[in-house]
């Protein structure tokens, strides 16, 4: 059997990286060789972890600095005797280990709006075209992984902006209310309010993470962007709401 | 006691995944503080892995199709073992709570007038789920997260119960400890819904994540609730079976559903071989007739690949040990074959994604190697079928954790349904009772037996390591307790467990209380140990073989264990006690159904 080289973080802000001589079998993921260093040398080792099939986006960590899921980082990536360093997602405080305290993004989830749809017709049906579904339908395949929360650099650099940022997983979900196409208060204005989208300059790093491949800069971000400058700032409709307010 | 952080709530619920949060969201909506409890964070449940989709006689692409042909498969389904009555009510309501998840947002794959697209799947006469791609349960965890989280329920993450809590025979309370801080917590309620899943863990290869190590079924029965049909596990017939790590993560059925076929490693269909008497007059027989029931279901019969799981489950078994197996174990699926890649990649993206990823085979231009992988448990606590409440006071149970819907085999497309038909009614009448009751004071001796019993891996002086442990009973459960079974090998299975309980009294952890996975793994085998042995005992009392329970020594199906479910009740020595009784027949209207 070969053995990897693993170095993994042990402990909380005070710890450190451990190195570790673990055997595997071929085809084994990252995740599998942590469970292996679980079961025969560290018992107490955290890390999260469900499907281990790369649906429920639990295992997100930094393999070699990249977030990535290490259910889905098969060992054949890297050359053998290779370090294959480990550590938990950066932009959330540290737990123990591999595990991070990920609350951020349950809080940021409670601001985000719910879809309010129109009532179905009299047969009771909503009918909606296969084609008009399916860019939201991209949006749903988010596995919460956090991974984009954790490489934007927006927080990661500067967890400040943490109050006023919901960051690019919850852009996609706004987007996917926005752009559902039965809701009623699908404007861009309303649901991309508050959540500092502003913030966002468009380089990508979110994309470029996401397991699921869900375009969220292009297809979630600067659509939201987009419509929320057009509907704000189009000079015809702010010269309606100065006569408007002139008429209030 | 006093340092016990406590709560008190009307309606507890134990478990997020699909029924859990839709109980959660009936209970709140009909006025009572809820709060949902669960291992791991919210959203990451087993449910996300279901990937074929929610079977509801909607009729959107066969206007045939009704409750009452979904109930008559339902109950074929599972040998005719089914409660009667859970099968007519998941077939007539399941309908309403899929357009109920769309009026959350749910987005299901679309027919060409715009109204929700249903695919094929075993055991289903006419195209029956309704689906997101192969990521349905990835859908449906995601919408009733975002409703709880609109509702604000309250949701207790990783947080684990070690013990329901009992006053007067019936539930007042619950106690158990947080992941993250080992710190212990205890709960006051009115009523408590298990919503908790199922117990895969139990053998080595399975579908299942680290959660389903049987929680709910355990905590149930040690309340003194009943269980039965705890025999019957759902042997999935396709899992991936290499590489080796992959072993037993699961390959929809709808690549089947969708024009897959199962191959030996002559090439042969060999499922052609292995159609039961049971469902001959409604399967093809020859090739060309199966190949045409994909696009005319009104002049040809269903291809013998969707047959239900246990039967496909038992032919793969058959061809692998005849030698027709592939090199890796398994028998082959081929969909590259048959369909052409864009169809493939729209419809089956993340088996696509899956296969690429972790076996590095492209399923649009080779065939995917497959073989059974434990899946689901028919078997759990017994429900009254209205309401769910179990035999206890108290205590509701919904989804996997309970039992009666499926019977000896449960059809794929019915999980999912099941747990937002059931998970609501649970919801509703648990509020019902929480409304009309006030709380009770929690029995202090059985809280500091529950406290000793947290902290114990920690104080023992045993050396045996719980991950050992755990995998020892995980292998001996996969060769002893299996897809094929008999009487030798289950009895030999029930003392190698006796043993094993003895080393579990020995284990012992290490480290501190923060997110120990030993520790963790440590609590958990209380649990598995002790539904590892009603199952065997359950298994042991079945002279039969139906549906999810196979005997090599009793190899039919017999009319005597036909019309009877065992019971497990837990006994005075802390093992399982088994009972049979008789199962209660349907009134005359629907057994006409079953007269053609």
């Amino acid at each position: 059997m070969p053995s990897a080289n693993m170095t993994v973080w042990r402990g909380d802000d005070d710890g450190q990286y451990e190195k570790y001589e673990v055997e595997y079998q071929d085809g084994m993921v990252v995740l599998d060789v942590i469970h292996q260093l679980q079961a025969t040398q560290a018992g107490d080792l955290a890390v999260r972890w469900n499907c281990k099939a790369g649906k429920c986006g639990s295992c997100s960590a930094e393999i070699n600095g990249q977030p990535r899921l290490q259910c889905m980082t098969r060992m054949t990536e890297f050359e053998e005797g290779e370090e294959i360093k480990i550590a938990p997602l950066k932009a959330f405080p540290l737990i123990r280990d591999l595990v991070t305290d990920v609350t951020y993004n349950y809080q940021k989830a409670k601001t985000i709006p719910f879809v309010d749809l129109m009532e179905p017709d009299e047969n009771d049906v909503r009918r909606m075209a296969q084609i008009d579904i399916e860019r939201v339908q991209e949006f749903h395949k988010c596995i919460e992984c956090y991974m984009c929360q954790d490489v934007c650099h927006v927080i990661r650099d500067h967890p400040e902006n943490q109050d006023n940022f919901a960051g690019p997983r919850f852009f996609v979900q706004l987007a996917s209310v926005a752009m559902h196409p039965l809701d009623q208060n699908a404007k861009a204005d309303t649901v991309s309010h508050g959540f500092g989208l502003e913030y966002c300059n468009i380089t990508k790093c979110c994309t470029e993470v996401c397991p699921e491949g869900i375009k969220i800069t292009d297809n979630a971000i600067i659509p939201l962007k987009e419509r929320r400058a057009d509907e704000l700032y189009d000079p015809l409709r702010a010269l309606g709401r100065f006569i408007n307010n002139l008429k209030k | 006691m006093a340092s016990i952080e406590s709560h008190d709530y009307d309606v507890l619920i134990i478990g997020a995944g699909g029924a859990g949060l839709r109980a959660a969201v009936e209970a709140t909506a009909r006025g009572c503080k809820t709060a949902i409890i669960t291992k791991s964070l919210l959203g990451k449940a087993h449910t996300v892995m279901a990937e074929g989709g929610m079977a509801a006689a909607m009729g959107n692409v066969w206007e045939q199709d009704n409750w009452k042909v979904h109930f008559r498969d339902t109950m074929r389904g599972g040998k005719m073992l089914n409660n009667w009555r859970m099968a007519q009510i998941h077939a007539q309501e399941a309908p309403d709570r899929v357009l109920e998840l769309e009026s959350w947002g749910a987005l299901f794959d679309r027919t060409p007038d715009g109204r929700i697209l249903q695919r094929d799947f075993g055991g289903h006469r006419y195209a029956r789920l309704a689906h997101v791609g192969d990521r349905t349960g990835l859908e449906m965890i995601r919408i009733l997260q975002q409703k709880s989280v609109a509702e604000d329920i309250d949701v207790f993450s990783e947080c684990t119960i070690n013990q329901l809590l009992v006053n007067d025979s019936e539930i007042n309370g619950a106690i158990g400890y947080w992941r993250e801080t080992g710190e212990l917590i205890q709960f006051r309620a009115k009523s408590v819904i298990m919503a908790t899943g199922g117990l895969g863990r139990i053998w080595s290869v399975t579908s299942n994540s680290w959660e389903g190590t049987g929680d709910g079924h355990s905590l149930a029965m040690n309340a003194g609730a009943e269980m039965i049909d705890m025999e019957f596990v759902q042997f999935h017939p396709t899992g991936m079976v290499a590489p080796a790590s992959v072993k037993g993560i699961l390959v929809t059925e709808g690549v089947r559903g969708d024009g897959g076929t199962l191959r030996n490693s002559l090439g042969e269909r060999f499922m052609f071989n292995y159609i039961p008497p049971m469902f001959a007059s409604e399967t093809a027989d020859t090739e060309e007739e199966a190949d045409r029931w994909y696009t005319d279901k009104e002049n040809a019969r269903r291809t013998p690949d969707l047959l239900p799981r246990d039967e496909v489950a038992r032919a793969i078994n058959s061809e692998v040990k005849a030698g027709r197996g592939s090199p890796s174990g398994g028998v082959y699926l081929d969909i590259a074959s048959r369909r052409d890649t864009d169809y493939i990649k729209r419809r089956l993206p993340s088996m696509y994604h899956q296969f690429m990823e972790l076996a590095g085979v492209d399923i649009t231009k080779e065939s995917m190697e497959v073989g059974p992988t434990a899946h689901y448990v028919m078997g759990g606590v017994r429900v009254d079928p209205e309401s769910t409440a179990t035999s206890v006071g108290g205590l509701y149970a919904a989804g996997e954790v309970a039992a009666g819907l499926h019977g000896s085999n449960r059809l794929g497309g019915n999980s999912l349904s099941d747990l937002l038909v059931f998970g609501k009614r649970a919801g509703e009448f648990a509020a019902e009772r929480a409304l009309a009751i006030e709380h009770s004071t929690l029995d202090k001796q059985q809280v500091d037996e529950a406290v000793a019993r947290i902290a114990k891996p920690f104080e023992s002086e045993g050396a045996e390591n719980p991950y050992t442990v755990q995998s020892e009973l995980r292998e001996l459960m996969q060769s002893k307790v299996g897809i094929i079974r008999n009487k030798t090998d289950l009895e030999s299975a029930l003392g190698e467990i006796s043993k094993l309980k003895d080393r579990e009294a020995n284990v012992g952890v290490s480290g501190t209380h923060s997110y120990n996975p030993g520790w963790h793994t440590a609590l958990d085998l209380q649990h598995l140990l002790s539904m590892s042995e009603a199952i065997t005992k359950a298994a042991l009392e079945r002279e039969e073989s139906r549906g999810g329970h196979t005997r090599d020594d009793f190899p039919a199906p017999s009319d005597e264990f036909g019309k009877l479910n065992i019971v497990a009740t837990l006994g005075d020595s802390g093992g399982v006690n088994i009972k049979r009784e008789s199962l209660s027949q349907m009134p005359e209207e629907l057994a006409e159904l079953f007269k053609d």
